[in-house]
């Protein structure tokens, strides 16, 4: 069997007569794309020559509608960026609005943020890895842990109401306690979920037909990922074990133990594997996360201002302050200073960031979103260059790109 | 994060020379305005510096500012070395008639997708990349979308005006 690299010299020479070459074209709507994006390939056979990305049919234009939303009204927006992970979106978008504020919340607060985010994570994770397995034919596995996917969105049920797009929290902590379900819910999940999931692993992670079709496929070094901007699980893959949890730790991310796992190659398979490592480690974050907010005291779940934070209803309905308070915050007349803030949290694929500019008035006057897979996503034809058509689907698969997060 | 900004500013000052016109932050981030013409001396020289290895391009977009004349639109870089772990963010301004940037395309390989996304919402011109052309918007399109003068709404409609809270 040639190599890739032998293949390439062999075939994709330049100075080679005409090849007739096909074009393909992967997408928009594609079964295999995961969403609404296209890919464009030149082929040579069942070789892929290069490839060139058309994006853009799911944008928005929310960078736009956030120049004319007050702050808390953006956090619907960045539900529908990583819609997969939704709660990371909106806490990073909170925390970048009290950074701006100069807000600081109580350690329960964090706690609790991290207990979500971390529960983000894994479904996140979760969704990509087994959605891996079903491109590379093992449909098995991903019908058994899909259902905790359900599970963990019954838990952002009773936080907030709400499953898919969250907008969960507000600026300075979340809108009401976590009920005592929610703490159930999360320890039955930590109890039923990690047997499921070792199961799945040992399905997939040595098996010899995944091992095949994912090991050398889609590798990029560690070079070139970081000249690409990748950031997450696909840098970590490559070897690199940068991760803003430690390396700028928000939400007191440095009062819990977690390793950071690593990759080599950069390969799908290894991709795969930093995931599902990354999942164990969450699962760990999460419990910690419950012992301490156990730890804290109880009823605490926001700052303690009236500033940006909504007063209670009872309060509102009988005193005149709140009322004012009320009305301000709604309305969007939060006093926000001058000046710009960027902040970014450590999502699901990677760096999530926000670039606010503020001039003081009540909306953003420049909103950036940095979107980790619109960045690592532009890899993506040299990575599958000389490859197989079919390597391609599993390596734009274990990328996780994903369409809201690409076009914001 | 544990890099003196002085140490750094020092730093380009005897490498590339008076280059950066720093900008005080409340939020301990070293933010400089640079020129046009030296905006890239100085991201090359930063890339290639072994002491600060300022090896990631973390993200770049484009700003408008209708109200200062002659630098109407900026670019913004925010930039990562990540042996030290600390970041640096630069801008540049140009006037809205002659938008022309250099691209870092050569430098930073990510900034080709950045560099056509703020060409598409802000029509800055990035020199020398390599495939300057719209990304998120419709080809066809004419306008520049995230330009301050371009509507959010269809400006025919009544019903939505917000005179007494609107920006």
């Amino acid at each position: 069997m040639r190599t890739n690299l032998e293949y390439k010299a062999e075939f994709l020479n330049p100075d080679m007569p005409d090849i007739p070459y096909t074009t393909l074209n992967l997408g928009p709507t594609h079964p295999a794309t995961h969403g609404i994006f296209q890919n464009i390939l030149k082929m040579d056979g069942e070789r892929i020559v290069s490839g060139e990305q058309t994006i853009g049919y799911i944008h928005r234009a929310f960078e736009k509608i956030a120049e004319r939303r007050p702050f808390y009204q953006i956090t619907p927006l960045t539900d529908r960026l990583n819609y997969c992970s939704a709660p990371i979106n909106n806490i990073g978008w909170h925390l970048t609005v009290e950074k701006l504020l100069k807000v600081s919340v109580p350690k329960r607060v964090d706690y609790m943020r991290v207990l979500v985010m971390e529960l983000a994570r894994v479904t996140d994770h979760l969704i990509c890895n087994s959605i891996l397995g079903v491109d590379t034919g093992a449909l098995t596995g991903f019908t058994y842990v899909y259902q905790f996917r359900e599970k963990v969105y019954e838990i952002y049920e009773e936080i907030c109401g709400a499953r898919l797009t969250t907008n969960m929290g507000r600026v300075g902590g979340f809108e009401r306690d976590f009920s005592p379900k929610v703490f159930e819910l999360t320890r039955k999940f930590l109890a039923e979920f990690p047997k499921i999931w070792r199961q799945f692993e040992s399905l997939l992670s040595r098996n010899r037909i995944f091992m095949d079709r994912t090991m050398k496929t889609g590798p990029i070094s560690v070079e070139r990922a970081l000249n690409y901007g990748f950031t997450g699980p696909n840098l970590r893959a490559a070897g690199i074990d940068y991760d803003l949890r430690v390396a700028d730790p928000y939400c007191s991310y440095e009062d819990f133990k977690f390793d950071i796992p690593v990759g080599t190659t950069g390969d799908t398979y290894d991709r795969f594997v930093v995931r599902n490592e990354e999942i164990w480690q969450s699962l760990s974050i999460i419990e910690q996360a419950l012992q301490k907010i156990e730890a804290c005291e109880p009823g605490v779940y926001h700052a303690d201002s009236d500033r940006y934070y909504l007063p209670p209803k009872q309060e509102v309905y009988r005193n005149m302050e709140a009322l004012i308070y009320h009305f301000k915050i709604v309305m969007g007349e939060i006093e926000a200073p001058v000046g710009e803030v960027y902040k970014a949290v450590e999502g699901a694929n990677g760096e999530l960031g926000f670039y606010l500019i503020s001039d003081g008035g009540r909306t953003p006057y420049r909103l950036h979103f940095r979107r980790p897979s619109f960045i690592y996503y532009q890899a993506f034809p040299e990575m599958v260059q000389g490859q197989m058509l079919s390597d391609a689907i599993v390596v734009m698969s274990s990328m996780n790109v994903i369409a809201g997060e690409l076009d914001a | 994060m544990v890099v003196n900004h002085e140490d750094i500013i020092s730093h380009i000052k005897d490498n590339v020379g008076d280059v950066l016109k720093v900008i005080p932050d409340d939020y301990g981030v070293l933010i400089a305005e640079v020129s046009v013409h030296q905006v890239y001396k100085l991201i090359s020289f930063l890339f290639k510096d072994l002491n600060y290895k300022f090896n990631i391009l973390v993200d770049l977009c484009g700003v408008h500012y209708p109200d200062r004349k002659g630098e109407e639109l900026g670019v913004v870089y925010h930039i990562q070395s990540m042996s030290l772990r600390t970041r640096i963010r630069l801008k540049v301004f140009v006037p809205i008639e002659k938008p022309e940037v250099p691209s870092l395309t050569g430098i930073y390989a990510a900034a080709n997708w950045m560099e056509r996304e703020t060409y598409d919402f802000y029509g800055i011109l990035f020199l020398g990349h390599p495939n300057l052309v719209r990304i998120l918007n419709m080809d066809e399109m004419i306008d520049f979308p995230m330009r301050k003068e371009f509507p959010l709404e269809d400006p025919k409609r009544r019903d939505k005006e917000d005179f007494h809270f609107g920006r």
